[in-house]
C-alpha cells in the first residue's frame, strides 16, 4: 500500500508542473492584452507602458513562466492586475465558497441519484425503471444556465420563497446561507444525480445477479435486507469513486452556475480573470483547482484500492 | 396535492427567508460587473465610479444639464490670461478619518493624479503645471495653457479629493480602504460578492443623506439583476433596454431614464496599417454612402425599441453643443449608390468588427440589412472586449462599431478620437484643420465662441467621416417603488443624496 501510495504522489509535482506550464503557455495564445484590457476605454500609452513593465508583461515568456514559479514556490501567487489583491487571499476567499457549493451539490445528487438508482434496479424493466431512467436523462440534457433561471424566476420572482441571487457566508447567518446556495447546488446536484443513478442502477443489477446474493436470498433473507446490506455495499464501490471525481470537478468552478446565481467562488473568479486577462488570477486558481482535483483523484485510487487489492499492484 | 401542514411549513420558511433579507436597513444597488479598483487616482471603469459617488466628493459636480455646480469648491474664477483658476474651498469639512478637508489636500491630490504611477487622471488635468496654497480654504491651479474642458474635468474623477495621511499611510494600495470626504465610508469589500459603504456622521452635507448602509452587488447577468429587483434583492439598479416592458408592467418596480452623454458610432480606419487602404478607408465617398444607408431611428426602434437618441455628431441632439445646422441625414440608398459608383467601388466588401453582446451584434446586423441595399457587402466579424481593444490599437480592422461613454465637456467626446497622433485615435484619422479648431476651443470659455470652432471640426468630420455616429445612449434604472428620491445624471453616476426607503 505504501509503495502505490508513494508511486501516486511522485506523480503529482510532475502533473501540477505540467498543468501549469500549459495554462502560462495557452493564455499566451489568447488574443488581447492585459494592459490594454485593464486601460479600458482611456488607454493612455503611459498607463499601459507602467502596466507592462509593472507586470513583467514585455518579459520573454520563459523569464516570466520563472518569475511565477519563484512566487509560487515563496507561497506568493501574484496579484490581481485588476482589483490589486494577492491572487492567494482571492484564492482562500473563493475556495470555501466553492467548496460549500460543491459539497452541497453532491449530497443532493446522492440524495436524488442513489433511490432513484436503487429503483430503478430493483425494478429492472418495469414502469419505475423507466420513468428513472427518464428523469435521468432529463437532469443530465438540461442547461444549466438554463435550469438556473427557470428556478430564479418561480423561486424567487415569482413565490418570493428564495433570494435570486449573490452568497450570505455561513458565519453570518446559516439559514441565509443555504437559502443562497440551495438554488444553484440543485442545478449541479441534479446534473450529477442523473450520471449517479445510472452508476447505481448497472452497479446493483450486476451485483443482484451475482452468486452471494443468490444464497442471501436462498437463506431466505428479505428483499428489503438482501439489496440493501448485501448487494448495494459492494454496487456503491463505483459509485462514491463517481462522486469524489465528480466532486473534484465542482471545485475547478461551476463556472455558467456561479455565474448566473452571482456565487463568489472559483467559477466566477476564473471567468472574469480571463475576460479581464488578469493572468495572475487564472493561473493561481487553476494550479489551485489542480492540484484539488489531482488529490481527490488520489483519494479515489486509495478507496479503490483498499476495496480492491489487486490495483495496488 | 400538498397537506395543508406542507403548505404552511413552506410558507414559514419562506417568510423566515425573506424576512431575513430584508431586515437590515440598507440600500441594495445592482452592478454590471465587479468595479476594478477603488482608487480614484488609478481606477478605470464606469461601475468604480458609481461606488466612488457615494465615497467621495469632488471639487466640482454636474447639474441635470451638465452646468457644472460647485462640491467642495464653494466658487471659482478664472485668472485674466486663463491660465489660473483659483478655488475657494468649502470648510467644516472632514474626510473619513477626521482630518480636515484644506488647500493642503487639494494639492496633495491633485499632484497625486497627476504623478502616480499609472494614474489614469493625469491626462484628464495634465494642462495643470502647479497647484498653489493660498490659504487654508484657497486653492490656485497654474495652467500651462488656457484650457477650458478643465471645470468638466474637476467635476470628473480628476476632482476627487482624498485624505492625504491615509494615501501616504496606504500608498499603492489605498484602493483597498479609500479614505474620502464624501458622504458614506468605505466598510468591506468582498471581489465579486459586494462593496458595503456606511452613512459618514460627519459628513458637510448630512441632511440630505436619509439612508444608513448602501450594498453594491456585481451582478453581470442583465435577467438576473432584474429577477434579484423584483424579488426584492435589490433596490436600484441599471436595466437593459429589452427588460423595460417587463419593468414598466411590474407595479412594484419604478422607471427612471436620462440621456446619456456618450455616443456609439462606426469608426473607421483610414490611416492606420493596410486594412485603411481598402475602399472605405481610402475614399470618404465610400464612407458618405455607408452613412446614407442607415436608417438611424429605424435602427433605434428595431434594436433599442425606440429609447436611444439617434445622432450624428458626437455630442446628442439635447446637448447644448450640438450643431442644429448639421442635423441627421436622412436615409438615401440612390445617392449613396451614386456615391460608390462614383468611387469606382459599386459592391465594397466590408469586414465590421463588433464587441461580442448581443446588443451590439443586433446593431451591426441591422446596419448590414441596411447596407445590403446600396450595395454593401458587410461582414461581422464578433470579438470579445479585450480582444478588440487590442484590434482596434494594432489598427486590425476596417470598420469597428464602438462606444464612448462619454465626458461631460464635448472636447472629451471628440479631441482625443480624431486629433492627429492621439492614443485613442484608432484609425488614426489626422487633419490639421480640425487639430487647430479643437486646440482652439480648449482656448476660450464661452460656449459660443467654443461653438465657432465646433463648427468648423463638424465641417470636416461629418464629410470626412472617421467616425459614423449612430446614436446616444440612455441610462436606464429600474428602482423598488419604496425607493425614493432617485434622480438619474447624464453621467450614470448614482448620487446617494436625497435616497430614502419607505
Amino acid at each position: 500500500m505504501a509503495t502505490f501510495l508513494l508511486r501516486r504522489l511522485a506523480l503529482v509535482l510532475p502533473t501540477l508542473f505540467f498543468v501549469s506550464v500549459l495554462v502560462f503557455g495557452l493564455q499566451q495564445l489568447l488574443p488581447g492584452d492585459a494592459a490594454l484590457a485593464l486601460a479600458g476605454e482611456e488607454r493612455d500609452p503611459a498607463v499601459v507602458a507602467f502596466l507592462r513593465q509593472k507586470y513583467h508583461l514585455d518579459d520573454p515568456l520563459p523569464t516570466r513562466y520563472l518569475l511565477w514559479v519563484k512566487g509560487v514556490l515563496a507561497g506568493d501567487l501574484g496579484e490581481s492586475i485588476r482589483i490589486k489583491r494577492p491572487v492567494r487571499d482571492l484564492v482562500l476567499e473563493k475556495l470555501p465558497v466553492t467548496a460549500e457549493l460543491a459539497a452541497l451539490a453532491i449530497v443532493i445528487a446522492l440524495s436524488i441519484g442513489l433511490p432513484m438508482g436503487i429503483l430503478a434496479a430493483v425494478k429492472n424493466d418495469s414502469a419505475v425503471d423507466y420513468a428513472a431512467t427518464m428523469v435521468a436523462l432529463w437532469g443530465r440534457s438540461i442547461p444549466n444556465f438554463w435550469l438556473g433561471i427557470l428556478l430564479i424566476l418561480l423561486f424567487s420572482v415569482e413565490w418570493g420563497l428564495l433570494p435570486a441571487s449573490g452568497f450570505v457566508s455561513p458565519a453570518e447567518s446559516l439559514s441565509r446561507n443555504l437559502a443562497t446556495l440551495i438554488m444553484p447546488a440543485f442545478v449541479l446536484g441534479n446534473a450529477i444525480a442523473a450520471v449517479m443513478m445510472r452508476h447505481t442502477r448497472s452497479a446493483l443489477l450486476e451485483v443482484l445477479s451475482s452468486d452471494y446474493v443468490r444464497t442471501a436470498r436462498a437463506k431466505g433473507l428479505s428483499e428489503t435486507r438482501v439489496v440493501l446490506h448485501h448487494a448495494l455495499r459492494n454496487a456503491l464501490v463505483p459509485v462514491i469513486t463517481l462522486g469524489a471525481l465528480e466532486f473534484g470537478e465542482l471545485l475547478s468552478g461551476a463556472v455558467l452556475t456561479e455565474q448566473v446565481f452571482t456565487i463568489p467562488g472559483f467559477g466566477k473568479l476564473i471567468v472574469d480573470a480571463v475576460f479581464n486577462r488578469d493572468y495572475a488570477v487564472v493561473q493561481g486558481v487553476v494550479l489551485c483547482t489542480a492540484l484539488a482535483f489531482i488529490l481527490l483523484n488520489l483519494l479515489a485510487d486509495v478507496a479503490y484500492a483498499l476495496v480492491n487489492p489487486r490495483l495496488r499492484g | 396535492m400538498f397537506s395543508r401542514r406542507t403548505l404552511i411549513a413552506v410558507s414559514l420558511v419562506g417568510s423566515m427567508l425573506i424576512a431575513g433579507s430584508a431586515a437590515a436597513q440598507t440600500l441594495r444597488i445592482g452592478l454590471a460587473e465587479d468595479p476594478d479598483v477603488l482608487d480614484p487616482t488609478l481606477s478605470r471603469t464606469f461601475v468604480s465610479g458609481i461606488v466612488r459617488t457615494a465615497l467621495c466628493d469632488k471639487l466640482f459636480d454636474i447639474g441635470l444639464e451638465l452646468e457644472i455646480v460647485p462640491q467642495l469648491a464653494t466658487k471659482w474664477e478664472w485668472t485674466a490670461d486663463k491660465q489660473g483658476l483659483v478655488i475657494s474651498l468649502r470648510s467644516n469639512v472632514k474626510f473619513h478619518d477626521g482630518e480636515p478637508f484644506d488647500a493642503a489636500a487639494v494639492k496633495y491630490s491633485i499632484e497625486r493624479h497627476l504623478t502616480m504611477p499609472g494614474s489614469t487622471r493625469k491626462r484628464d488635468i495634465s494642462a495643470i503645471s502647479g497647484v498653489e496654497i493660498i490659504d487654508d480654504h484657497t486653492a490656485k491651479l497654474q495652467l500651462s495653457a488656457a484650457f477650458a474642458p478643465l471645470l468638466a474635468q474637476l467635476a470628473g474623477p480628476a476632482g476627487t479629493i482624498i485624505s492625504p495621511k491615509a494615501a501616504r499611510a496606504a500608498g499603492e494600495n489605498f484602493g483597498s480602504h479609500p479614505v474620502c470626504a464624501g458622504p458614506f465610508k468605505f466598510v468591506e469589500r468582498v471581489a465579486q460578492d459586494r462593496i458595503v459603504v456606511e452613512r459618514f456622521a460627519d459628513y458637510w452635507d448630512n441632511d440630505k443623506i436619509k439612508i444608513d448602509r448602501i450594498v453594491y452587488l456585481p451582478i453581470p447577468d442583465s435577467t438576473v439583476r432584474l429577477a434579484n429587483l423584483q424579488s426584492g434583492g435589490l433596490d436600484l439598479t441599471q436595466v437593459a433596454a429589452t427588460d423595460l416592458d417587463t419593468v414598466r408592467k411590474d407595479p412594484g418596480l419604478k422607471l427612471a431614464a436620462v440621456n446619456g452623454i456618450g455616443y456609439s458610432g462606426i469608426s473607421i480606419n483610414v490611416a492606420n496599417g493596410e486594412r485603411s487602404t481598402l475602399p472605405l478607408g481610402r475614399d470618404a465617398r465610400v464612407r458618405q454612402a455607408l452613412e446614407l444607408s442607415i436608417d438611424r431611428e429605424a435602427l433605434n426602434q428595431v434594436v433599442f425599441n425606440g429609447e436611444n437618441q439617434p445622432g450624428n455628431q458626437w455630442v446628442s441632439p439635447t446637448n447644448p453643443y450640438y450643431l442644429k445646422e448639421f442635423p441627421i441625414p436622412a436615409r438615401d440608398v440612390a445617392t449613396a449608390k451614386a456615391l460608390l459608383a462614383a468611387a469606382s467601388a459599386p459592391n465594397p466588401v466590408i469586414t465590421m468588427t463588433a464587441t461580442n453582446n448581443p446588443v451590439v451584434l443586433q446593431t451591426a446586423q441591422v446596419i448590414q440589412a441596411m447596407a445590403k441595399e446600396s450595395g454593401f457587402d458587410i461582414r461581422i466579424q464578433a470579438a470579445e472586449f479585450a480582444s478588440a481593444l487590442q484590434l482596434a490599437a494594432k489598427g486590425d480592422f476596417e470598420a469597428f462599431l464602438l462606444g464612448w461613454t462619454g465626458r461631460i465637456d464635448p472636447d472629451g467626446n471628440i479631441y482625443n478620437l480624431v486629433t492627429c497622433n492621439s492614443p485613442f485615435n484608432d484609425g488614426h484619422y489626422c487633419n490639421p484643420e480640425v487639430d487647430r479648431e479643437l486646440d482652439a476651443a480648449r482656448m476660450v470659455d464661452a460656449r459660443a465662441e467654443r461653438l465657432v470652432h465646433y463648427r468648423i471640426v463638424a465641417e470636416h468630420i461629418l464629410k470626412d467621416l472617421p467616425i459614423v455616429y449612430l446614436y446616444h445612449g440612455k441610462w436606464l434604472y429600474a428602482a423598488s417603488a419604496r425607493l425614493s428620491g432617485f434622480v438619474p445624471y447624464p453621467d450614470g453616476l448614482i448620487r446617494p443624496q436625497g435616497l430614502q426607503m419607505k
